[in-house]
């Protein structure tokens, strides 16, 4: 695995050499900074740690400076474990990491936050039909979700029935977006297609081979 | 809103063509390719601007004309690649700047006033 942590930029279209309008999400990613590496003999488990966007000093706990300091950066806002990093791909204490991992016309994941919805009814949360009628004796139940199973037996509502409840705000992998351009004197890619979450949310950019 | 910077430059990296100016109103005709196999030709799509719609490279027109006795719209990215060439028939004289009351009229009704230059 290779990845990088970036921001979503928002959404527009470009035209590809066919002609076709292809709608794209422009992300700015990186560059990155490895602030810890975490190894079998210490943590248990190995990985690196990525660092990204600048934190005020002022915002900073004391703690979360000195670990700053150790790699020799300014403090850091996000902070992201990336574990199973491909072979040639691992990377050093201290070292940093940009789009340049990425090429254009491959095809990588990208994991962000949704939108939150708040708490909603099972039409637009379940994609429940809601009543067909408003009329023929129907009175306020337009958008409910009907019965929610039957009687005697089995007495009870079976587990993961589908209903009402907080929507949106979780974590949301989009797998296999295509790399349409990269600008690595700008960190930007430009992948097809939709990301997770409102503009201007973390992501995490990331190619699993 | 304003855009975000590095959202301006890609959008900047597309290529804006050079296209007459023409606005909700006007009578145009748009000439676009049409790939039909590995062959190309070109068609003519004569009607009145509806609307402008968006900006930068992301804006589209529509275009809707009358076929037979149907009302036919076309909806055009300003910056496709298959736009030939635009030629403007006539300015019109139209008070707003999306006349979607268009659709409701017919015939005589449905005329707009030319612009005298």
């Amino acid at each position: 695995m290779s990845g990088i942590i970036g921001k979503k930029i928002g959404m527009t279209g470009i035209f590809d050499e066919n002609g076709k309008n292809m709608p794209c999400t422009v992300i700015e990613a990186g560059p990155c900074v490895v602030t810890q590496v975490k190894t079998k003999e210490v943590d248990g488990y190995e990985a690196i740690q990525l660092s990204y966007d600048d934190r005020k000093d002022k915002h900073t706990t004391k703690a979360m400076k000195g670990h700053f300091q150790k790699a020799g950066v300014t403090p850091k806002k996000v902070i992201k474990e990336f574990t199973r990093f491909e072979v040639g791909h691992q990377k050093k204490f201290g070292d940093v990491v940009d789009v340049s991992v990425f090429i254009e016309g491959e095809f990588i994941d990208v994991v962000g936050t949704t939108k939150g919805k708040g708490f909603q009814g099972v039409v637009k949360r379940h994609g429940f039909k809601g009543v067909g009628d408003a009329t023929h004796g129907q009175h306020n139940r337009l958008r409910a979700p009907g019965s929610i199973g039957a009687s005697s037996w089995p007495s009870r509502v079976f587990k993961g029935m589908r209903m009402a409840g907080h929507m949106g705000n979780t974590r949301v992998k989009m797998i296999n977006l295509k790399v349409l351009k990269i600008y690595p004197e700008k960190n930007i890619i430009v992948v097809k297609g939709s990301v997770p979450g409102p503009n201007g949310s973390y992501v995490i950019v990331e190619r699993w081979s | 809103m304003s855009k975000n910077k590095h959202l301006e430059f890609i959008e900047g990296t597309v290529e804006l063509k050079e296209l007459p100016s023409f606005k909700a109103g006007d009578t145009i005709t748009v000439t676009y390719k049409i790939k039909e196999g590995a062959k190309e030709r070109l068609q003519n799509f004569q009607g009145v601007v509806l609307q402008r719609k968006g900006g930068g490279p992301t804006e589209t027109f529509t275009v809707r004309k009358i076929s037979g006795n149907v009302g036919v719209e076309r909806i055009f990215p300003i910056s496709s690649p298959f736009i030939d060439k635009i030629f403007v028939n006539k300015r019109g004289v139209v008070r707003r700047a999306r006349i979607f009351y268009l659709r409701g009229l017919r015939g005589k009704k449905a005329r707009i006033k030319e612009k005298r230059v």
